[in-house]
């Protein structure tokens, strides 16, 4: 890197670009800094042991540990279909996984609804056939939150299978390997760094998950009440029960930015 | 040479892609068969075609058995290929990438190490066999890939200019150390090379391509006395020049550089321009823009004398006797043959 060109050589730093920049990141630090110290650390502890917040809690990390259970052993199966193999409407397949990225969630939960629910496409199938229904029950929640969190995954993965390349497949044909021994022992291990991101992704996105699942899966306490829902519901009535919660959902953000932080927080 | 029988384990393959490649190819078992030829002739393609890694019309025909009727994939082909850059798997340490090929054939891993280790100690890199590429120097992971290449024990092994982008020193050295490993393969090896030296030293015969075709074949002796095209020429440092149906060519330091037209016996004489002037040994080699572009060694003395220098307009003669006529047609008797 070339030594960088500060104020002592280029002057300093003009007005017009230091305040709207200061004034961007306060909008950004103060509302958290407010509530890390509104957060009424004396009662913590005790928030943490309701019945209510165990039960988002357990939910919450549930629904979030099946959903990166999912993307792993179905996202990244797509990931190398994307990346590896050229079958017809592959461009259309792959921009239909990234529409999840930019769907407003309510309306993923009522795409949900419609394929899914009591009466959708697949719903009505299923309750005819087996009786059971998906609405409003925890695998409701698990739908969503991999509805929305799968394209992540798949997306950072694909771009690591891409990146880590064609290259050494062909050698591990060369050496005789087929295309199964070839993904486990070659391209799986040279896409390692790109699975872990698209999981840390996913799990993030599962844990904040909010419109879908409400939407989708309702909000009982007990069987779909997420840790998010909660918030919700108690943020008129309870304001430290809220805020409680959301310190949980800050500090595991911020975890997962501190693991992702060679990706992101490092400057090129 | 090119209706020559094979019979045996060896390769007999017509190999055409599109536009790049049409070439006949055969070598018998443990025949080492060195491929040159400019940027662009199909040597790579050619490599890629016999692997199975581009598609190809034609014929491969390995050990008796064909790899084109029906189409065999590369995984089934029993090749074994070493790339210019290695590519060495950079995730697996330099044993378990030797081992990899053993263990795609079902080879249980501690027989597999065993016999990967072995092939380390073979190359001399036994040491070296916890280390991840990445902590291996150029000829050190060139020694992993080669070895790596052989260790299933293929009926074909292809080398893609094995030492390029190697240093003069490693690639010299591992030239060396190749050539005894090559000895005692008793498959069929096919070596892309672009330096005269690799086909003279490590190779039964020399295949040179041009233009995506065979343009002659032949013992590494023959090719570098009668090269056939220009390329060859200049990798051997012959002059070649074409008359009707025969190639005369002879050597740099036959010619003789003056400022004036030559008088005397000279047969042979061309007026051109100096392109360059470079240090070549104890002489200097001089490249001249005649008709065809002509290469000379002079002494540094005369250069001097004469101020050749890139421009000058010089008079190059040769005497007949120092000219090798050989036929144009691989296929015609050789007037001058031996």
């Amino acid at each position: 890197m070339s030594p960088r060109a500060g104020s002592a050589t280029l002057g300093r730093p003009p007005l017009v670009l230091v305040v709207p920049g200061a004034l961007a990141a306060a909008l950004l630090v103060v509302p958290l800094v407010s509530l890390v110290l509104d957060t009424p650390w004396g009662s913590f502890v005790d928030q943490l042991r309701t019945p209510a917040v165990r039960d988002a809690l357990w939910l919450t990390a549930l629904a979030s540990a099946i959903t990166v259970v999912a993307c792993l052993v179905l996202g990244t199966p797509l990931a190398w279909l994307l990346a590896r193999v050229d079958f017809p409407g592959r461009t259309l397949v792959r921009a239909a996984v990234a529409v999840p990225l930019v769907l407003p969630p309510v309306v993923a939960g009522v795409a949900l609804v419609t394929a899914l629910g009591r009466n959708g496409l697949l719903g009505s199938l299923l309750r005819e056939t087996t009786g059971l229904t998906i609405p409003y029950t925890t695998t409701a929640v698990v739908i969503a939150h991999t509805f929305v969190s799968m394209p992540f995954y798949v997306l950072s993965v694909e771009g690591a299978l891409r990146s880590s390349g064609e290259r050494y497949d062909v050698v591990a044909a060369t050496l005789g390997a087929d295309r199964w021994t070839t993904f486990r022992r070659v391209t799986l291990p040279l896409a390692l760094p790109g699975v872990l991101a698209g999981a840390a992704l996913a799990w993030a996105r599962s844990l904040g998950e909010f419109g879908a699942t409400i939407t989708f899966a309702g909000n009982y306490p007990g069987t779909t009440q997420t840790m998010p829902s909660l918030i919700y519901q108690v943020l008129q009535s309870d304001p430290e029960v809220a805020r409680t919660l959301s310190m949980i959902l800050l500090v595991a953000s911020v975890g997962i930015l501190a693991g992702l932080r060679n990706r992101w927080l490092t400057a090129p | 040479m090119a209706d020559r029988a094979v019979t045996g384990p060896g390769l007999r393959a017509d190999v055409r892609v599109a536009g790049r490649l049409d070439a006949h190819v055969e070598a018998a078992a443990g025949e080492v068969v060195a491929v040159i030829g400019p940027n662009g002739a199909g040597k790579t393609t050619l490599l890629h075609a016999l692997a199975g890694l581009v598609p190809m019309d034609g014929t491969v025909e390995v050990a008796g058995a064909s790899w084109t009727q029906p189409a065999r994939l590369v995984r089934d082909r029993n090749v074994g290929f070493v790339f210019q850059d290695q590519a060495l798997f950079p995730h697996l340490s330099a044993l378990d990438n030797v081992a990899f090929g053993l263990r795609t054939r079902a080879v249980a891993r501690p027989d597999a190490e065993a016999t990967a280790r072995g092939w380390l100690a073979r190359f001399g890199v036994e040491d070296l066999a916890s280390r991840r590429p990445r902590e291996l120097s150029g000829g050190q992971a060139q020694r992993v890939a080669i070895a790596r290449a052989l260790a299933p024990e293929p009926a074909l092994l292809l080398l893609d200019e094995p030492f390029g982008g190697l240093d003069v020193g490693v690639a010299t050295t591992l030239r060396v150390e190749l050539a005894r490993h090559l000895a005692s393969y008793d498959g069929i090896a096919l070596l892309v090379t672009h330096d005269a030296l690799d086909a003279l030293t490590l190779a039964d015969r020399v295949l040179v391509l041009d233009e995506g075709r065979v343009a002659q074949t032949g013992t590494p002796h023959d090719v570098a006395a009668r090269p056939r095209t220009d390329h060859v020429a200049r990798l051997v440092g012959l002059n070649v020049i074409r008359e009707g149906d025969v190639f005369r060519s002879f050597s740099p330091s036959a010619v003789t550089v003056s400022l004036g037209q030559p008088e005397g016996s000279a047969r042979h004489r061309w007026r051109g321009r100096v392109l360059s002037a470079a240090p070549h040994g104890d002489a200097v080699r001089l490249l001249v823009a005649a008709e065809p572009e002509l290469i000379a060694d002079v002494t540094p003395a005369a250069t001097t004398e004469l101020g050749l220098v890139p421009g000058r307009e010089v008079w190059l003669s040769v005497k007949e006797t120092a000219v090798r006529t050989y036929a144009r047609s691989p296929d015609r008797p050789l007037p001058s043959a031996p």
